[in-house]
């Protein structure tokens, strides 16, 4: 690690002029950064922690949305997102109990982690980040691996979910870290079927619209089961599993997520 | 007189029963002591440079900015320590042929594999060490790096040391009858190629050394996390060229070996001649990234075997072509030729059979060296052994049990001396498997197989019997000229207060050596255990012997403590007898007070005896021996090595769709002969299972073809956790050894030997009827979708 200063603001307008420094970073959970300065990969001069903003947290249910302030750790939208059980559920089984005390949903959606859990909850519900100056529609806001629509010095604040019909996530986890070596995460409602894979492809989490196609007409598991999975080519090939056993995988999962969702 | 082990209900009959570790309490409070834990004065730091590639010439070493880091004292390289520590060769006398290149404590001008060290960077601090360390500028010319096995002595590959001619370390071939023959006239013949992977122990403690040069006393003391004190000894002694007097090696508490712990590793042994040439005590406790590049790797083994067997499932004959990939040195002094033959040792090994040729080809590469890790080959010979049983049984349309049943050695046939040229005193195979059979209750688990099967469920059932080599004598290492230490002693003395202490040679890595050697003197002696304290790891205090390894502590050392023990009890009863006026053999010793052996009366505290001894020895009769201490030594002489037996089983369930393989239970019965603490073995089994479940399904370290190693973190070198691991059901049968009274073999390596091949039978049991089958391992998701063929290239 390097050495840097440290900001705590109380309030998320303080946290905007702190990051407004050059080379200012900022700190939510750590579960991410923290070991990312370690290794020496990261070189932030100031490090702004969003830990002490209490507008930051909290899990809310109106109207058929759910709210989740930027700060709230995984264990507590286990605990309290219980309004929309498949995303309750999903949180509860992030890594272990201490990156689930730690970790916080802005931390996890702003990291857009190739094989990260809420970018799939995110974009498999047509979520709506909400940012210090904006709102951004999943679907215009995870934009591949690492990558998002955030600009410099841009906070999330909250992430609202419409809270669908139907939901289910099925995570094959990676066996160590317990990361989605692939994840699939399937919804129904208003807006129609999503599809959200993750920890599959290069580019980050992606829809796999056939399969919403598919399953627009005919919600059910034996909707996917004529599709051709989708190309292992593009797909994350590491020791842990090649690209065509990933691709492979999102077509199981898939199935089991859809049928998981219909109870 | 001898311990009526068959009588539960004997005064002081702590054998054969389950006490507490006297040392559990301060492990668990956090009060344990390890290397890390000692901080001398004018301590100094040592961190390693260490090659990025996996050849390559070294041309030249840049300290400069390194010495300007605040708190950096000092670089060393290559050659600064070649100048006062001799290089060293592993090779044995025994392993005909074996060849190794001389290697240095810190590689000069060339390095060999990716993690070597190349240069020492001596701090105040560990971090100002690192920071030195990541500021020496080293010159690398790289050299065509030879990685695969297969092809090492092809001869297009570079030879990685050409003053030995080729790249191969060691060959053996063993040849028992006539294997074509059978092979032509056998009703059967199955072939199979198995590949066990490179994995490594991953001990909770890494690599610890802290080393002291007193020049004052011209000592050297080393504490240091290992399982050989006295092989350290001498080794430090020989090559830093010091009398062995003069070098105390001391091992406190640690934090798991497995095997890790038993050889000698460069960057150790240079952290003790820095200390030599700087005067001051140095540190050096290997990070997580040193210990997967540097700790020894094992297994790296590729097979192709075969059986024959006759229409009734008598095996006629098992050949078998291994090849293992050792990295660039044999390592010292243990050699990295032991666990390819003991592969030829142990194949076949349950199996009374006459046709037998097995060849292991042991070559050079440029990856992290290999050598001895927990149950040594055993887990390779098992798996190729009961690999091809099974497979037979399949061919032939037989019970799994049923063949092995047919071919196992009857257990009234011992002594017999097996194909490999194995000699067994006693073993239980079909007592063990008896045993299993009612502890997994085999048919009720068919029946459940078969409904699972209605369900959609492919589940599958494996078995494995196996040997396992323990308490080795001399054959083992002191044959082939290491000055390892086959035997070992114990001194047993009481105190005036009536309490015992015992110096032990074998040591303790947190397995519960300690334990075991608590109840054996108090049993010896007649006291409760906790009047015993046990001092272990010490070489300027115990008694000389060979530490932990080849699970010998209980059968070689736990005898030892016994025969000092009942040494000191006759001591204490010539000293009572005298001060009673009784003869001293109407007398006992129990629960700490000297008794009349017939009735139990109550006639003389130890503490009062102890007090009169010490304080008052001017009211015994002059003349009257009063030898307080007694020191015995236990070496095995009649079999080179106790084998024991044991036969485990594993129910598994595979997701056809995912590829998941997930452990229902297992079983392991086992053989260890006398068991002195029944907990303590059943969780070294226990253990030793979980370990070879790793092997099965989740261990390997990946190389690419350059010689980078892939996975040197504990997110992606996947080990088996808590969750994974299924219920295990341990079960004994008892065939002490008859060559100690103790009648005690090893069971560190049983759970280890066993649970791959379990688990592989078990997968294609489960895969058989989908025509598909697995030899690779470790069985991940992948490689069982590829061989079922959902996932094609
Ligand atoms: C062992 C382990 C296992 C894990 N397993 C899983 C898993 O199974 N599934 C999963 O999804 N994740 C997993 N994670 C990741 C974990 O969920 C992290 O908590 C998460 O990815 C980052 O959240 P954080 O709050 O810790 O963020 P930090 O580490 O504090 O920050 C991460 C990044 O986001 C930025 N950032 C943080 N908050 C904001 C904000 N409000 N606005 C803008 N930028 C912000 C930071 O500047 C930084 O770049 C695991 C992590 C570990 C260590």
């Amino acid at each position: 690690m390097y050495s840097f200063d440290f900001a705590r603001p109380t309030s998320v307008a303080d946290a905007v002029a702190a990051l407004g420094q050059e080379d200012a970073q900022a700190l939510s959970g750590g579960q991410t950064l923290i070991p990312t300065l370690k290794q020496r990969l990261a070189s932030p001069s100031v490090l702004v922690s969003l830990s002490a903003i209490a507008d930051l947290k909290g899990v809310s249910a109106e109207g058929g949305t759910l709210s989740i302030g930027a700060g709230t750790t995984h264990a507590t939208v286990a605990a309290e997102a219980g309004a929309y059980p498949a995303l309750a559920e999903l949180a509860g089984q992030i890594g272990d109990p201490a990156v689930r005390n730690r970790g916080t949903i802005g931390g996890s959606i702003a990291n857009n982690d190739p094989s990260a859990c809420y970018p799939a909850a995110a974009l498999g519900s047509g979520a709506t980040i909400v940012t210090n100056s904006r709102e951004i529609a999943a679907d215009d806001y995870f934009q591949g691996m690492f990558t998002t629509a955030l600009e410099e010095g841009e906070i999330i604040t909250a992430v609202r979910f419409p809270i669908p019909e139907k939901a289910a996530y099925i995570k094959f986890q990676q066996p160590a870290s317990r990361f989605a070596l692939v994840g699939v995460y399937v919804s129904k409602g208003a807006g129609g079927v999503r599809v959200a894979v993750t920890g599959a492809s290069n580019d980050g989490v992606f829809r796999w619209s056939e399969a919403e196609a598919a399953l627009a007409g005919d919600f059910s598991a034996g909707a996917v089961e004529g599709l051709a999975a989708p190309s292992g080519a593009d797909m994350i090939s590491d020791l842990h599993g090649s690209g065509d056993y990933r691709a492979h995988l999102v077509k199981v999962l898939t199935k089991r997520a859809v049928a998981k969702a219909n109870g | 007189m001898t311990i009526r082990f068959d009588n539960p209900d004997r005064p002081n009959s702590y054998i054969g029963k389950t006490v507490p570790r006297p040392n559990a309490r301060k492990l668990v409070e956090g009060r344990g002591r390890y290397v890390d834990d000692i901080v001398l004065p004018r301590m100094v730091h040592v961190a390693f440079v260490r090659s990025p590639l996996a050849h390559a010439r070294i041309e030249g070493i840049d300290a400069a900015a390194a010495t300007g880091v605040k708190g950096v004292l000092r670089v060393f390289t290559g050659a600064d320590l070649a100048a006062v520590c001799t290089p060293w060769v592993g090779v044995l006398a025994h392993l005909k042929g074996l060849k190794s290149p001389p290697q240095n404590a810190l590689a000069v001008d060339r390095a060999c594999w990716v993690g070597e060290a190349v240069a020492a960077v001596v701090a105040t601090s560990r971090a100002a060490a690192e920071e030195g360390a990541a500021l020496v500028e080293v010159d690398y010319d790289p050299l065509p790096a030879v990685t695969d096995t297969m092809s090492a002595l092809d001869a297009d590959t570079p030879v990685i040391h050409p003053g030995l001619g080729d790249n191969l370390a060691f060959r053996r071939l063993h040849e028992e009858g006539d294997v074509e023959a059978a092979m032509a006239s056998a009703h059967k013949v199955v072939s199979a190629r198995f590949r066990t992977a490179r994995h490594t122990g991953v001990t909770p403690e890494p690599r610890s050394i802290l080393v002291d040069w007193n020049p004052a006393e011209s000592q050297l003391t080393a504490w240091h996390a290992t399982q050989a004190p006295h092989m350290m000894q001498s080794v430090l002694a020989e090559h830093l060229d010091i009398p062995e007097s003069r070098v105390r090696v001391i091992c406190g508490d640690v934090g798991g070996s497995y095997g890790i712990k038993v050889h000698v590793y460069p960057d150790e042994v240079a952290t003790a001649a820095i200390a030599k040439v700087m005067g001051r005590p140095v540190k050096f406790i290997a990070d997580r990234l040193e210990s997967f590049t540097t700790d020894i790797h094992a297994r790296d083994h590729e097979i192709e075997a075969k059986i024959a067997v006759a229409k009734d499932g008598k095996i006629l004959a098992i050949d078998v072509d291994d090849w293992t990939g050792i990295g660039p040195y044999s390592v010292y002094p243990r050699t990295s030729a032991i666990e390819g033959n003991q592969v030829v040792n142990l194949c076949g090994g349950p199996y009374d059979f006459a046709n037998y040729r097995a060849r292991t080809t042991v070559v050079f590469q440029n990856k992290t060296p290999t050598c001895q890790y927990r149950a040594v080959g055993h887990p390779i010979a098992v798996a190729i052994t009961e690999g091809l049983v099974d497979m037979a049984a399949a061919a032939i349309g037989m019970d799994p049990v049923e063949i092995r049943r047919r071919n196992m050695y009857a257990d009234d046939a011992y002594p017999v001396t097996s194909p490999a040229k194995m000699r067994f005193e006693g073993l239980s195979h079909h007592a063990s498997m008896d045993k299993l059979l009612t502890l997994m209750d085999y048919d009720a688990l068919r029946a459940d197989q078969a409904e699972a099967m209605k369900r959609g469920k492919r589940r599958g059932i494996g078995i494995a019997s196996f040997i396992e080599l323990t308490n080795p004598s001399p054959f083992m290492y002191g044959i082939g000229g290491a000055r390892i230490s086959a035997q070992d002693g114990c001194t047993v003395r009481m105190d005036p207060d009536g309490s015992v202490v015992a110096l032990s040679g074998v040591t303790e890595q947190g397995q519960g050596t300690e334990a075991m050697l608590s109840q054996v003197v108090a049993e010896g002696v007649g006291v409760t255990p906790e009047k015993v304290r046990v001092i272990t790891g010490d070489t300027q205090v115990t008694p000389y012997g060979g530490g932990t390894w080849a699970s010998r502590g209980a059968g070689i050392g736990g005898e030892a403590a016994l025969q000092a023990a009942r040494a000191l009890r006759h001591s204490i009863l010539e000293v009572a007898g005298a001060m009673l006026q009784a003869d001293a053999g109407s007398l006992d010793i129990r629960d700490g007070q000297v008794v009349n052996a017939d009735t139990g009366a109550a006639r003389l505290p130890l503490e009062e005896l102890g007090r009169i001894v010490y304080f008052r020895g001017d009211t015994l009769p002059k003349g009257l021996p009063r030898e307080l201490v007694q020191t015995r030594h236990f070496i095995t002489m009649d079999y080179p090595f106790a084998f024991t037996n044991g036969v485990q089983a594993s129910y598994i369930e595979v997701d056809t769709d995912t590829g998941v393989v997930t452990l229902l239970k297992h079983w392991c019965v086992e053989d260890c002969g006398r068991v002195i603490n029944p907990q303590l073995v059943d969780e070294q089994i226990r253990g030793g299972i979980v370990q070879g479940l790793g092997g099965a399904l989740y261990e390997e370290i990946h190389y690419d073809t350059d010689g980078q190693l892939l996975n040197g973190s504990m997110a992606d070198y996947l080990v088996p956790m808590a969750a994974e691991m299924p219920d295990m059901v341990i079960g004994h049968v008892e065939t002490p050894t008859l060559e100690s009274d103790l009648g005690a073999k090893g069971a560190g390596e049983a759970g280890t030997a066993g649970a791959p091949a379990a688990v592989m039978n078990a997968i294609n049991d489960a895969l058989r009827p989908l025509g598909a089958q697995v030899t690779e391992m470790p069985f991940t998701p992948e490689r069982i979708l590829r061989a079922l063929g959902t996932i094609t290239d």
